[in-house]
C-alpha cells in the first residue's frame, strides 16, 4: 500500500479547518509571502518546471498555459471553475467546504504570475456550503491584508468576487463559464480564440480549476523539483481521487499520480461490496470510457489511461460490481448528459435525445436490435462532431459499453422480442 | 490564394472560409446555421469537410482558407458526417415538405435533396402540433424548426429587436418570444426579419401562405415606396399579383431588413379605393380631370392668393415618403418660385 502523507487534503479533517484561523496555524500563506518576493515571471517559471497539469479534466499543462497570455495586455482575468458537475466527482467540493484558503492562496498567486488584478471564482449553485465558505474566506483574506490594494505591502492588487452557477453542467466547459459569467446563456464559444488570448469581455482569461490552483502554494513552498519528483512522467504530482459505485468505503483519497486503480479501489476504499468481483470502473468520470475488470491493474494517469482506451478526467473513480446492468448504467448516464446538453449544436441536442429514446426502449424491455444499431450509428456520428467536448462525452460511456458489453445490450433486445410483453 | 477542391485549384482572395469559397465556386456544402448576414456559428454540424493533413474533419463555415489547402467535401467520411446531421434535423422535428409553405426555398430540403437521401436513410420524426399563431404577419411552427439559430441572432443582433431567445436548453429548447410568451403577446415589430433568414419553415409570411410555390413566383427588384429611406424590396410576383415581399440582401440601404410596412403593407396597390387620376370637386362632387387641367388649376389658385393675400398665405408640407431630392426640390420651389419660407416636412413634427 502506497503509504502518502497528504498534501492537498492535509487540513481537511482538522476541528475548523475552514477559518483562517486555522489554515494560518499550519503554514498558510506562507506560499504567498514566498511567491510575492519572486517575480511573476519566476513565479509562472516555477509553476512550468513542476509540469502540473490541470485537473479539470482535459489535463492541459498549466505553466504552458500562463505563458499564452500576452505579456502586454492591459487587462488580464483569473477564472476560478468550482463548477463541479461531472457525475461523480466530488473533489472541488471538499477543498472549498474544509479548506477554501488553500485554494484562494492559489488564486492569488496564480493572478500575481499572470498579472490579473480581478479573479472570479465560478461555482456550482448548488454547493450552498462552499458558496458561504467562498465568501468567508475572501471577505477574511481581505481583512488579513491578503487580498485588496498593496497585498502584504508588494505593490499587487487583487479583487476576488464569487459568482454562482445556475445549475448547468455545460458551465463546466470554461467557455460557456465565460459566457455564463458575462451573465448571458451558459453555451460554449468557438476555439480558437482561446480563453487565454479572447476570454472574458473579450480580454486574456485564464481559467483554471480549483484543485490545480490549491496545488500551486506546494508547489511554490517547496519547489518544482520536489513536485516533479512526484507521480510518472507525464502526470506529474499528486491527485484527489474520488471513488463511489460497489465499493466498501467510498470517498476522496489524495494518492500520488501512478498508482494502480485496484490499489485505490482494494486497499484504500476498502475493496467491493460483500466481496464480489468488479465488473466495470469508469475512471474519471462518467464522460470517460468504461473500462473492463482486465484494465485494473491501469495506473493513474494521464497518459496511462489514455493507453488503456480511456481517460484520467477528474479523476472520478466508479466502480460497478458483477450485479450491475450495464443497460441501465449507460442509461442513466445518457439521461444526465442529455438533461445537461444546453442544446447549441445539433449532433448533441438530438443525437443525445435519440441515444436515450434507444437506451429507454432497451432497458425498458421494449427495445430490438434496431436501436442497438441507431444507438451505436449516433454515437459514432456524434463522436468528435460536436461543438463542445460534452456532446463526445456523451458518446464516450455507449461507445465502450457497446465494445465491451454488447452481449448484454442484445440480451435486452432478444428478451423483449421474445414476446415476454 | 491557391487552394484545391475536390481535386480542381482555385484562386481564392484572402480572409475567406472555406465555406464562402466553395459557395463561390459553385461547390454545395450542405449548411443550415451559416447565413452570410449572420456569419458563422457552427451550430448545425452539417457543413464537415476533410482537409489533408487533419486527422478530424473540420466545419467548413468557420475554418479559414490558408495557401495550398487541400479541401475535400464530397468523400464517403465527409458525407456520411454532412448526411448524419440532416438525418438528425430531420428527425427531430415534423418537416412535412407536401404542404410546407418553404418547400423548394427550404434548405434542409436541399440538403436532403443534394446528399441524395432515401426513405431509409433518415428517421421522420412525428410530434403533436405546436403552432403559434398569435401573431399578425409571422406564423411559428416550432416542429419545423431546426433551431439553427439564425432568427436569434437576427433579432438580436441585425435588427435589434431582442425579442427572440431560446428558450430551456437540450432536447426541449425551442425558441421564445420575451419571457416565453405568444408572439402575438409579445414585443415584437413583426418586422420579419427572421421569417427572411429562417432556413425552413418554421417561421413564414402569413400572407404568403397559399398564394405561390417559390419556384412559380417572379421576383422584381424595386424600391419601398413608404419613406425616403428607400429599402431596396424584392417583389416576388404570381400572375401578375405580390405574393410575397422580401429585402435585397446586397442592396443598400438595408442589406435585407425591411420594417413591418414595407414587408407586409402591400396590400393597398390593389385597393379598388384608390386614387388612379386627378380629381377636381365642382359644386361638392368629384369628377375626373387629366394632368394637366388639374395643375392649371392648382397653379392658377396659388397665383390668385399671393395675389390677393401675399406669398407668406401658403404653405407646403413635404411627405415623408419622398427622396432627399423630391423634397430639395419642393423647398426649392417654395423659396424661390413662390417666395415663401412656409415650407415643412411631417416627419419633423
Amino acid at each position: 500500500m502506497t503509504n502518502w502523507e497528504p498534501v492537498l487534503l492535509a487540513n481537511v479533517n482538522r476541528p475548523n479547518s475552514e477559518k483562517i484561523e486555522t489554515y494560518l496555524r499550519y503554514g498558510g500563506y506562507e506560499a504567498l509571502r514566498k511567491a510575492l518576493k519572486m517575480t511573476p515571471d519566476q513565479v509562472t517559471a516555477e509553476v512550468k518546471a513542476s509540469e502540473i497539469r490541470g485537473r479539470g479534466g482535459a489535463g492541459f499543462p498549466t505553466g504552458v498555459k500562463w505563458g499564452f497570455l500576452p505579456k502586454d495586455a492591459p487587462v488580464k482575468y483569473l477564472a476560478v471553475n468550482t463548477d463541479e458537475g461531472e457525475p461523480g466527482t466530488f473533489k472541488d467540493r471538499l477543498i472549498v467546504e474544509r479548506d477554501p484558503h488553500s485554494i484562494l492562496e492559489g488564486v492569488i498567486i496564480a493572478a500575481y504570475a499572470i498579472g490579473a488584478n480581478r479573479a472570479f471564482v465560478y461555482i456550482r449553485g448548488e454547493f450552498f456550503l462552499g458558496v458561504k465558505r467562498w465568501i468567508k474566506a475572501i471577505s477574511d483574506a481581505y481583512q488579513k491584508g491578503f487580498l485588496g490594494k498593496n497585498i502584504l505591502g508588494s505593490g499587487f492588487d487583487l479583487d476576488v468576487s464569487v459568482h454562482r452557477g445556475a445549475g448547468a453542467y455545460i458551465c463546466g466547459e470554461e467557455t460557456a463559464m465565460i459566457e455564463s459569467l458575462e451573465g448571458k446563456r451558459g453555451v460554449p464559444r468557438t476555439k480558437p480564440p482561446f480563453p487565454a488570448q479572447k476570454g472574458m469581455w473579450d480580454e486574456p482569461t485564464i481559467v483554471q480549476n480549483c484543485e490545480t490552483l490549491a496545488n500551486v502554494p506546494h508547489i511554490i513552498l517547496r519547489g518544482a523539483k520536489w513536485y516533479a519528483s512526484i507521480g510518472t512522467e507525464r502526470s506529474r504530482g499528486m491527485k484527489i481521487f474520488c471513488v463511489s459505485g460497489h465499493v466498501n468505503s467510498p470517498g476522496n483519497f489524495e494518492l500520488p499520480f501512478g498508482i494502480p486503480l485496484k490499489e485505490i479501489i482494494y486497499e484504500h476504499a476498502g475493496g467491493v461490496r460483500r466481496g464480489r468481483n468488479i465488473k466495470a470502473v469508469i475512471p474519471g468520470g462518467t464522460s470517460t470510457p468504461i473500462l473492463s475488470s482486465e484494465k485494473i491493474n491501469t495506473p493513474m494517469a494521464f497518459e496511462t489511461l489514455q493507453g488503456a482506451g480511456s481517460a484520467l478526467g477528474t479523476g472520478a473513480i466508479i466502480v460497478m460490481d458483477e450485479t450491475t446492468d450495464m443497460v441501465e448504467v449507460v442509461r442513466r448516464i445518457t439521461r444526465f448528459y442529455v438533461h445537461e446538453s444546453c442544446g447549441y449544436c445539433f449532433p448533441c441536442r438530438i443525437g443525445g435525445q435519440r441515444m436515450l429514446s434507444s437506451l429507454e426502449r432497451l432497458a425498458g424491455g421494449k427495445g430490438s436490435n434496431k436501436d442497438i444499431e441507431d444507438l451505436e450509428y449516433v454515437a459514432k456520428g456524434m463522436y468528435g462532431r460536436t461543438f463542445c467536448p460534452l456532446g463526445t462525452g456523451m458518446a464516450e460511456p455507449i461507445l465502450s459499453a457497446l465494445r465491451l458489453f454488447r452481449p448484454e445490450f442484445e440480451m435486452k433486445a432478444a428478451e423483449s422480442d421474445a414476446g415476454y410483453f | 490564394m491557391k487552394v484545391t477542391i475536390n481535386g480542381k485549384r482555385f484562386e481564392i482572395p484572402p480572409g475567406k472560409t472555406i465555406l464562402q469559397a466553395a459557395q463561390a465556386n459553385g461547390i454545395y456544402i450542405p449548411t443550415l446555421c451559416y447565413h452570410e448576414k449572420i456569419g458563422p456559428l457552427a451550430k448545425c454540424r452539417a457543413c464537415a469537410v476533410e482537409i489533408k493533413g487533419n486527422p478530424n474533419l473540420v466545419t467548413a463555415c468557420n475554418t479559414p482558407v490558408t495557401d495550398g489547402m487541400e479541401i475535400v467535401t464530397d468523400s464517403d467520411r465527409a458525407v456520411a458526417a454532412q448526411r448524419f446531421v440532416i438525418d438528425l434535423a430531420l428527425s427531430s422535428g415534423n418537416h412535412d415538405c407536401i404542404i410546407c409553405e418553404k418547400s423548394g426555398a427550404c434548405e434542409l430540403q436541399d440538403a436532403a435533396y443534394f446528399l441524395k437521401f432515401e426513405d431509409k436513410d433518415f428517421k421522420k420524426g412525428d410530434y403533436p402540433p405546436n403552432i403559434d399563431d398569435s401573431s399578425a404577419f409571422i406564423r411559428v411552427d416550432h416542429n419545423r424548426c431546426i433551431l439553427c439559430g439564425r432568427c436569434v441572432e437576427a433579432c438580436n443582433h441585425i435588427v435589434v429587436n431582442g425579442v427572440i431567445q431560446i428558450i430551456d436548453r437540450g432536447f426541449t429548447s425551442h425558441i421564445g418570444f420575451d419571457n416565453n410568451i405568444p408572439m402575438g403577446e409579445s414585443s415584437c415589430v413583426q418586422c420579419g426579419e427572421c421569417t427572411q433568414v429562417c432556413p425552413v419553415g418554421a417561421l413564414t409570411s402569413k400572407k404568403s401562405i397559399g398564394k405561390g410555390r417559390a419556384w412559380e413566383v417572379e421576383k422584381v427588384r424595386t424600391t419601398c415606396p413608404y419613406c425616403g429611406v428607400g429599402c431596396q424590396l424584392e417583389l416576388h410576383v404570381k400572375n401578375g399579383m405580390i405574393v410575397k415581399v422580401t429585402g435585397v440582401e446586397d442592396g443598400s440601404p438595408n442589406k435585407g431588413r425591411l420594417c413591418v410596412k414595407g414587408r407586409y403593407g402591400y396590400d393597398f396597390i390593389y385597393s379598388e379605393d384608390r386614387l388612379t387620376v386627378p380629381l377636381i370637386k365642382e359644386k361638392g362632387t368629384f369628377r375626373e380631370a387629366s394632368w394637366d387641367e388639374a395643375l392649371d388649376l392648382v397653379a392658377k389658385k396659388f397665383k390668385d392668393i399671393i395675389k390677393k393675400h401675399g406669398p407668406d398665405a401658403i404653405a407646403g408640407v413635404s411627405c415623408a415618403r419622398s427622396t432627399n431630392e423630391d423634397s430639395y426640390q419642393m423647398q426649392k420651389l417654395f423659396r424661390s418660385v413662390l417666395k415663401t419660407n412656409n415650407i415643412d416636412h411631417c416627419a419633423r413634427t
